[in-house]
């Protein structure tokens, strides 16, 4: 092919990619001063998984009577979230300490989510409120956001054919934005071990208790900082590591990690062809010079 | 009435000869009793109910994947392996079309052959794997999700298929006798050659920045953020080492489409492309190091773990290398064959370590595949299998086409 056609298909090509990944540069948002948040306070919570019995209610999964959470035999084994269950309540026995310690685990909702940054449809989106909303209509079902979120949140309905959908906990985002209720859990807990407010005002109460009543809790906000915030906030009287929390995710958000990759795209989008150019048309030249003389030279791929 | 018949006869005898390889559909069904057809057909007498089983019944019937592992043996092997393996047509496209190295001409195509279906297989596995698969093309089309690593790899995909089975025309049309798309096909081969290249670094390297994303499952030995390299310095040495090994096959199993000349010859490029391969394993494996170093995990190589990961280094990727070398040194196609099968272990190895083993690695729970998630993936291995054998017994891949000898 003559070289000006060749330019010219190598040109477009380039740089259509180049617009199509820059995109990716466009930086995501910062905390917000007006998002709800939650605020666990573990030294309060006793262990009852009323919250269990509440979310399946208020999202209507397969539940049980009430009074059958009362049974401390699930406590036997560590339990993560699954399709059908969006939180879970877990109990550890730690030294020194003759009460164990409960722990209600569900979606953080990630001030800049790993699961939203990890989806090729975009099918997580942080809303303006707080929650990280999941759209079924786009999830082709790669499974990608499960493997990027660091606190084992997502779930999946394995055993559906043909509509599958990522699960998880939304804050109960339609409950408090549209009929004026706060989260089934935060609402049903008899010993108000859950609240439910702006991010901020949460932080300051957190501190506020923390300063309060030293003795009662570690000094660790867990989720002021993990993975770049999260509205889910924790308080705790024991260290987070003897709970089952990883306190070695570190405070950058997950986005920046591909950031880096993701942005070197447009450059060897930029320079490749230009190297390869490069050579392409030193190898002519020097076959020009001198002619090939294999005779299996043909015309191919 | 004549020409009718008489052109009835042409297509009935193109059929017979371009379809039937020449014999009569009696003795072209007789010709299929072989022993390795037979053993493909039991494959896929299994292959296919449990495909109709993981279409009706969903993912959790045929496959043990749970929440803590969406991603098993499919995307392990199918997928990861898969698109390493098939890096051998880039390797051979760029080599020769851009570099110039034109004596690797004759293994371009089926270089690029095993490319093309290595990428349409992996995405056949890719489409078992999916939750929706009828939603595959929804980040091409309808929603973009730029953020995501996969989103890149999903568009380079794509486009890279498109742009092999460009790079594999002309010896279609030259099949099909099509001159006029021939000439414009072979036309475009260099600017398809090019933006191949540039689309294969990045889709190698964005297999592995996807794990990125994964800096606490990922043990350290294998997360890196030099992990996009990784990939791709390791891909180039799977696929040259694929094209060593299936040009090997494809020589003795299709060896009458090659003169004897030919052969001879052949043993000399093996050779050469041993070398290729011993300098990228050679980059790879100080890489590697670089990576332990740079991330300062030297205490982590003592453990368990460790012991995987100097497993992988020592026995998958210097081992493989020192093969090499001692195969260039004394000149023989065979010790190189050799090491080809040993890296392209490797390889599987070192994508199920960073998918699989060492994923999840602080998790007690472990995933095993379901068999039939091993059966999924053989069949998907045979029906590759029987695509390249009907497609090389037919069209000019092995051999130059006698109408279509040297033109440039
Ligand atoms: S906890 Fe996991 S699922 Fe929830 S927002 Fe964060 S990354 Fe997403
Ligand atoms: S499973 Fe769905 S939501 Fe999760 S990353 Fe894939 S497409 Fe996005």
């Amino acid at each position: 092919m003559d070289r000006k056609k060749f330019f010219k298909t190598v040109g477009i090509a380039g740089t259509s990619l180049v617009a199509m990944s820059s995109t990716a540069d466009a930086r995501t948002r910062i905390v917000s001063p007006d998002w709800m948040g939650m605020l666990t306070d573990l030294s309060l919570c006793i262990g009852c998984r009323k919250c269990e019995w509440a979310c399946n209610e208020a999202n209507k999964l397969p539940n049980k009577p009430i009074q059958s959470f009362d049974d401390p035999s699930v406590f036997q084994e560590e339990r993560r979230t699954h399709a059908e269950q969006f939180t879970v309540v877990n109990r550890f026995e730690v030294d020194d300490r003759p009460e164990p310690v409960f722990v209600k685990k569900q979606c953080m909702h990630c001030a800049e989510p790993a699961c939203a940054s990890a989806c090729l449809v975009r099918a997580f989106s942080k809303t303006a409120e707080g929650p990280v909303l999941y759209n079924k209509d786009v999830c082709i079902g790669c499974r990608y956001c499960m493997i990027a979120c660091p606190f084992l949140v997502p779930t999946y309905e394995y055993a559906d054919a043909f509509s599958p959908e990522v699960k998880k906990c939304t804050m109960c985002f339609e409950r408090f934005t549209q009929q004026g209720e706060v989260p089934a859990c935060a609402g049903i807990c008899p010993r108000e071990a859950i609240t439910f407010g702006k991010r901020s005002d949460l932080l300051k109460l957190a501190r506020e208790k923390i300063r309060s009543h030293p003795d009662r809790y570690v000094d660790h906000i867990y989720g002021e900082h993990e993975v770049g915030g999260t509205n889910w906030l924790y308080i705790s009287p024991v260290p987070f590591e003897e709970l089952g929390f990883r306190t070695d995710l570190g405070e950058t958000p997950y986005p920046e990690m591909t950031r880096p990759f993701l942005s070197a795209v447009p450059l060897v989008l930029s320079i490749w062809p230009m190297l390869l150019m490069g050579s392409y048309m030193f190898s002519k030249k020097r076959e020009g010079e001198a002619p090939s003389t294999d005779l299996h030279e043909r015309v191919d791929s | 009435m004549t020409t009718i018949s008489s052109e009835l006869d042409g297509r009935k005898s193109w059929v017979r000869e371009q379809i039937f390889l020449g014999m009569s559909f009696r003795d072209y069904m007789r010709s299929l009793k072989t022993p390795f057809n037979f053993i493909a057909l039991v494959i896929l007498c299994v292959g296919l109910p449990v495909t109709v089983l993981r279409f009706t019944q969903g993912l959790e019937t045929v496959t043990n994947l749970n929440d803590n592992y969406p991603w098993g043996l499919w995307i392990g092997f199918d997928v990861l392996c898969g698109v390493a393996l098939a890096a051998g047509g880039y390797c051979l496209a760029s080599a020769v079309h851009i570099f110039g190295l034109k004596q690797y001409r004759p293994i371009v195509r089926p270089a690029v052959l095993t490319g093309f279906l290595g990428y349409f297989f992996v995405v056949v596995g890719l489409l078992f794997d999916l939750g929706r698969p009828w939603r595959l093309p929804y980040p091409i089309v309808l929603s973009f999700g730029v953020t995501s690593v996969m989103f890149l790899v999903g568009w380079h995909v794509f486009l890279y298929l498109t742009v092999q089975f460009l790079e594999f025309c002309p010896a279609i049309f030259e099949w099909l006798r099509l001159n006029k798309f021939l000439r414009w096909a072979t036309r475009i081969t260099i600017g398809a050659t090019v933006f191949g290249v540039i689309l294969s670094t990045l889709h190698q390297s964005a297999l592995g920045a996807m794990f990125l994303l994964a800096p606490s499952k990922l043990h350290p030995l294998w997360y890196s953020s030099f992990i996009p390299v990784f990939f791709f310095v390791s891909s180039m040495a799977a696929g040259l080492s694929m094209v060593i090994f299936e040009s090997t096959l494809s020589h003795r199993i299709f060896s009458r489409q090659i003169s004897h000349e030919d052969h001879h010859k052949f043993d000399g490029l093996v050779v050469g492309l041993g070398k290729a391969a011993a300098v990228v394993l050679f980059t790879y494996f100080c890489l590697k190091w670089i990576g332990v170093a740079h991330g300062n995990h030297w205490d982590l190589v003592g453990t368990p773990y460790g012991r995987l990961f100097l497993l992988e280094m020592l026995g998958f990727v210097m081992l493989p290398m020192l093969i090499y070398i001692w195969g260039v040194r004394e000149n023989s196609a065979r010790i190189v064959r050799i090491a080809a099968v040993w890296s392209i272990l490797g390889i599987i190895f070192n994508r199920l370590n960073v998918s699989i083993f060492a994923f999840n690695w602080q998790l007690a729970d472990r995933y095993v595949p379901h068999w039939m998630e091993i059966t999924v993936t053989i069949t998907i291995i045979t029906v590759g299998l029987l695509t390249f054998r009907w497609i090389v017994n037919r069209m000019p891949v092995l051999y130059v086409h006698p109408e279509y000898p040297v033109t440039e």
